[in-house]
């Protein structure tokens, strides 16, 4: 063909009709999964994570953790009797790769549920993808809330489950007078405004708040604010990188733990191995799991983990268990919905639909007992509270004696409440999140 | 609002200066003396920050043994980078631009193969982990190694470059490669052990930084922008990136003392992009023919 002005018109016209066909044909997951779930063929699960750049500290031992439990279950015996199998991708800590990768997982490789995501960013980035094809998306990790989408089932605790026991065990202990630092994105301030309510109450006064650039390493300028404001307690909402580097330079200006220590949402096991013990005891974080849980759930989780060949980072995590349990959440709406509707008919939608309710019991999950809200498909659990001790491992200082439920618009009563529809406005209104 | 905190505002000031002036000056002297943009600048402080750690994990070094250990395996690994690559490409600038980003990605994944890519951790003798009250201003005892550090090296390469044989050769070749030259002047040479010398400089402000922030493979690309910033505001001279790392240091803390360190950033791009439209050639442009 040469190349004359009309034949690349030509072409490109072709070119742009083939781009959009696929979105004529390919069926919305609502509609039957068909043929695809053919009984004994294995049933394909995306696992979309960063595997590297800055976000693969916590999000490659996810995927570990969930190739983990998808051995484990398809030992077992599978999903209703159906092996599942992994399909891996690399999100590369880009947000244009997770939607772009969300996507493939989707129409290409035709999973049938999505796990992934660390950040709120990248849940963000996907959720329009997930949304518009009615899929669904296991979200492993702690979150702000203040969403209501009917394709996300997450399994970490929301900022009303983190906040809710530390800020007043941290009054009650250190004193009322607060300092706030976090990462300059939405999670970290979402988290501020929760904890500033859990505070009016306890009675605290709030001296200061101050944000970070994400990946930001220099804490000097933040430190001498929070010297001159002097509070009794540093609450942290600053993630990854940054975090350690904060844990570092506070002992480094001559800050004193047991003076001011710091409570945070995110300095878990992996963090402080990373900084070094030295620099991580005797602060406080919350969290719903801790590596030295002494149940025999838990002990047989961390033995038999770091024993296989997945367990090669020598440690467990709070994200890395909510990312196991994900895996059960799963399994067992996946086969509430086989036996509702038929192997053949399953959807995304349908195992959503049977997944309100499910427990996952203390001889599965090695938090203990956790189960899925009917409404939000958020976690109801037992957020712990634990401090850090001088060998890098957590004691756990305050366990809440009940369930806390999760509760995504806590602090915007105005918005509505998250039903399994939709969010439904005081006005009576049902708000449907899907595309 | 009193004088002692904006007195400990400044003191931080020039540590922050310290820090970013010690980022820069690797690149400052491969881009002063061979006119070469290297991109894998961050991640030969990367390297230096692993050398350190693979030195004290596996050898037991003392922490402040590390520092010139990083700059000998770092500088050798330059040497070789130089050799192989950089010294084909010298009058390709945009190759060289092309050419080291790739080695930056490679010298990345590598290490990421070899150590994987969870951070790595590195110790440091207990009176670094403190701080040193001076009446009302605290200081920490590390950000004054930090400072003690780069002072030494400005003095040294200041020496290097105006008081050795050395040094007349570099600035001879700086100002006129040919010409030099032709007075039978070893270019290549001079070249090569520059190079070097930049790469280890690179290494000894990774073995800082390790311990400031933390060790991971990507950790390079965070300091490599603030590195580029000094060198070309400072246009490329010793000098230049010395008062342009003060500068910038100074304002980034006191900007973020009077507001905080999202804006304070914001406000120094600002000042750094309409300064740069006003003298594109940076504060202390070098004499002589550029290549």
């Amino acid at each position: 063909m040469k190349l004359t002005r009309r034949n690349i018109l030509k072409s490109t016209v072709a070119a742009s009709a083939a781009l959009t066909l696929p979105h004529l044909w390919l069926p919305k997951s609502s509609e039957a999964w068909g043929a695809t779930l053919k009984k004994g063929e294995p049933i394909k699960v995306g696992l979309l994570f960063s595997l590297t750049g800055s976000l693969a500290v916590p999000e490659e031992d996810s995927t570990l953790v969930m190739q983990y439990a998808i051995d484990e279950i398809n030992k077992a015996g599978g999903v209703a009797g159906v092996p599942i199998e992994p399909v891996i991708v690399d999100a590369k800590s880009d947000f244009a790769v997770y939607s772009e990768k969300a996507k493939e997982l989707i129409l290409r490789d035709k999973v049938i549920a999505l796990f992934g995501c660390y950040t709120s960013a990248s849940r963000k980035a996907i959720l329009p993808t997930v949304m518009q094809r009615d899929h669904l998306l296991y979200y492993p990790t702690c979150y702000e809330g203040a969403e209501c989408t009917q394709n996300t089932i997450c399994t970490g605790p929301l900022a009303n489950q983190h906040s809710q026991d530390l800020i007043p065990y941290m009054v009650q202990n250190f004193g009322k007078r607060v300092f706030f630092v976090g990462s300059n994105y939405v999670w970290p301030k979402e988290s501020n405004k929760n904890a500033k309510v859990w505070l009016e109450k306890a009675g605290g006064e709030l001296l200061g708040e101050e944000y970070i650039p994400l990946g930001s390493s220099e804490f000097g300028p933040v430190l001498n604010k929070i010297r001159e404001a002097n509070p009794d307690f540093i609450f942290s909402t600053v993630v990854g990188a940054s975090d350690i580097a904060f844990h570092k330079q506070f002992k480094q200006e001559g800050f004193k733990v047991d003076k001011m220590p710091i409570a945070s949402l995110t300095t878990g096991e992996i963090e402080t191995r990373a900084m070094g013990a030295e620099f991580g005891a005797g602060h406080f974080l919350s969290a719903p799991y801790f590596q030295s849980l002494d149940t025999p759930t838990n002990n047989k989780f961390v033995e038999s983990f770091l024993a296989s060949k997945y367990g090669k980072n020598g440690t467990t995590h709070y994200n890395m268990e909510e990312t196991y349990t994900s895996a059960y959440v799963f399994k067992a709406g996946f086969e509430k919905a086989v036996a509702a509707v038929g192997v053949e008919n399953v959807t995304p939608r349908i195992i959503r639909d049977h997944s309100g309710g499910i427990r996952v019991e203390d001889d599965v999950s090695p938090e203990g007992l956790i189960w899925i809200d009917e409404n939000n498909f958020n976690t109801w659990l037992k957020p712990k509270i634990g401090q850090c001790q001088a060998d890098g491992t957590f004691k756990i200082v305050k366990a809440a004696e009940n369930h806390v439920a999760p509760d995504p618009y806590s602090i915007y009563p105005d918005a509505g409440i998250c039903t399994k529809d939709g969010l439904k406005a005081p006005d009576g209104k049902i708000r449907k999140s899907v595309i | 609002m009193d004088l002692s905190s904006l007195l400990n505002a400044l003191i931080l000031g020039v540590s922050i200066a310290s820090i970013w002036l010690i980022a820069a000056l690797g690149l400052t002297i491969i881009y002063g003396t061979a006119g070469v943009i290297n991109m894998a600048h961050g991640e030969l402080i990367m390297l230096g920050a692993y050398s350190s750690y693979m030195l004290q994990f596996h050898l037991g070094l003392p922490y402040l043994l590390c520092l010139p250990a990083s700059f000998v395996i770092v500088a050798l690994v330059g040497l070789a980078l130089e050799r192989g690559l950089i010294r084909y490409l010298y009058n390709r600038p945009l190759d060289t631009l092309l050419a080291t980003y790739g080695v930056s990605l490679v010298l990345m994944q590598g290490v990421r193969l070899i150590f994987g890519s969870d951070p790595k951790y590195l110790a440091v003798p207990e009176i670094f982990q403190s701080n040193v009250m001076l009446g009302s201003v605290s200081l920490s005892a590390f950000r004054i190694v930090v400072v003690a550090v780069t002072a030494l090296l400005v003095i040294g390469l200041w020496l290097l470059f105006y008081k050795t044989r050395y040094g007349v050769q570099v600035r001879a070749v700086m100002q006129n490669k040919e010409m030099a030259a032709s007075f039978g002047i070893n270019a290549g040479r001079i070249y090569m052990l520059t190079f070097a010398l930049g790469a280890g400089l690179a290494g000894v402000a990774g073995a800082l930084f390790g311990v400031l922030a933390i060790v991971l493979p990507t950790m390079g690309a965070s300091y490599v922008v603030q590195a580029f910033l000094m060198v070309v505001v400072g246009g490329g001279s010793l000098a230049g990136s010395v008062v342009a790392s003060g500068v910038t240091g100074e304002l980034q803390s006191v900007f973020a003392f009077f507001t905080n360190d999202t804006f304070a950033r914001f406000i120094i791009f600002v000042l750094i992009v309409i300064f740069l439209r006003f003298r594109p050639q940076g504060l202390f442009a070098q004499a002589g023919a550029r290549r």
